[in-house]
């Protein structure tokens, strides 16, 4: 079947065979390849997108559930001219990883949860995060990340 | 892993699904967030031939007041049940148990319709609704049914629904008696319950304790006619068959729902 959808503001169409998964989508014909294919069986949170501005695991949606719609990766997160967003900032100012291979579903999972709840506690932290794995055990500085960039929201 | 092939179609109303499904015959099968099917096809567990997504019917997704009961769109998803204030109020144990489902990925994807047609005895919300007397409502091609949740569950993921039967309503009386609890016993955040249980007033169900969400009638029973809460707890295991797996012995299973009965009515009772 034909899908057709906005992928970091670009419209990206291909014909797919039908049980084809978002996220194979996302990197074989749209060429994001920076979503990583983790446990593949939705527990890892490595192929974390935001579909329609809320994160999903693309591992467990069908390209064509997504067909129309809007996906963003972590490709799509820096401004025009470079400049990272506060996420990745802060995730680089913290330390917040170490191989990297959980990062960018990790900092999209933050993304969906910052636009939900914009002054999260540590625990509201590590509830929204229990959904992705970091196998280096990083968890430490990737929620004092989270916390630095919810709080460099605030107006001081 | 990917699902083996299958072909895709999307119902746009409940009238076309109910089209599509008498078209697809046997091994057609209905499509919500796909956050339980999905994963099962990968596994080959399931090998439909034709998946109909409903997942953009927007007539299912609502929650809403009706005539003393709550009724909520079959595909509302967990995180919208989770955050509705209307819930929040009115049946904070539903609230509760939904944003306990998964993880915020899953929450945003799976629904509760999808969840309650799935019937895994180790899901959150089948013991939720039999707590609560729901009813389910139902589309088919011979016309509406509505189906008391106590029988709707009929063994390890199979429910009462025929074939090309759509769950299209959840429909909840108003509780009477306000004490809830909903206890959770996990590994790790986002895994299935080990063991659950859900009390509402003087309804107490059990997760995974069996092929089905089960009733712990033994307990009820003790609650209402006056039991000490321990007391009563101490029979929370009787009527049971839990599953014997890698989690979790039998015995290991009994006693978790003895400790988690008494911790589910003392908390009740604290709300009440």
């Amino acid at each position: 079947m034909k899908v057709t959808l906005t992928a970091n503001g670009s419209e990206v169409a291909a014909e797919v065979e039908d049980r084809t998964l978002l996220v194979h989508f996302l990197r074989d014909a749209a060429g994001l390849t920076a979503t990583n294919v983790g446990c593949d069986t939705s527990s890892c949170g490595a192929c974390t997108v935001l579909l329609d501005g809320r994160s999903v695991k693309s591992c467990t949606v069908l390209a064509a559930q997504a067909d129309g719609g809007e996906i963003t990766t972590v490709e799509g997160l820096a401004a025009p001219d470079g400049e990272m967003h506060p996420v990745q900032t802060a995730f680089r100012a913290e330390h917040a990883l170490q191989c990297g291979f959980c990062t960018p579903g990790m900092v999209m999972a933050v993304v969906s949860l910052l636009a939900e709840n914009p002054d999260p506690t540590e625990d509201d932290v590590r509830t929204a995060l229990e959904g992705n794995l970091c196998r280096c055990t990083g968890y430490h500085n990737i929620v004092r990340a989270v916390l630095a960039a919810a709080s460099g929201r605030r107006p001081s | 892993m990917i699902p083996a092939p299958f072909t895709y179609t999307r119902a746009a109303s409940v009238d076309e699904a109910l089209e599509l499904a008498v078209q697809g015959g046997e091994d057609a099968k209905f499509l919500a967030g796909g956050h339980s099917l999905l994963p099962l096809m990968k596994l080959r567990l399931a090998v439909p031939e034709t998946l109909i997504d409903i997942g953009r019917i927007g007539e299912l997704s609502y929650i809403a007041e009706q005539d003393g009961h709550i009724v909520i769109g079959a595909l509302t998803s967990h995180d919208a049940v989770a955050r509705s204030g209307l819930l929040g109020s009115e049946l904070p144990l539903l609230a509760h148990a939904a944003g306990q489902v998964g993880d915020p990925q899953v929450r945003h994807r799976g629904t509760i319709g999808g969840s309650l047609a799935h019937a895994d005895p180790a899901a959150d919300l089948p013991a939720v609704i039999l707590a609560l007397g729901a009813t389910l409502v139902t589309r088919g091609a011979s016309g509406s049914r509505e189906i008391p949740a106590g029988d709707f569950f009929l063994d390890l993921f199979e429910t009462a629904l025929r074939p090309g039967e759509l769950l299209t309503e959840i429909r909840i009386p108003k509780p009477h008696v306000t004490g809830w609890s909903y206890q959770k016993f996990t590994k790790r955040g986002i895994d299935w319950a080990i063991v659950g249980v859900a009390v509402q007033g003087g309804s107490v169900t059990l997760v995974n304790m069996g092929s089905t969400p089960l009733r712990a009638g033994a307990v009820e029973r003790a609650v209402a006619a006056g039991s000490e809460l321990r007391d009563a707890a101490a029979h929370a295991a009787e009527g049971t068959s839990p599953p014997d797996d890698l989690n979790g012995g039998r015995a290991y299973r009994e006693h978790l729902a003895r400790v988690l009965v008494a911790r589910g009515l003392e908390e009740a009772r604290s709300r009440s």
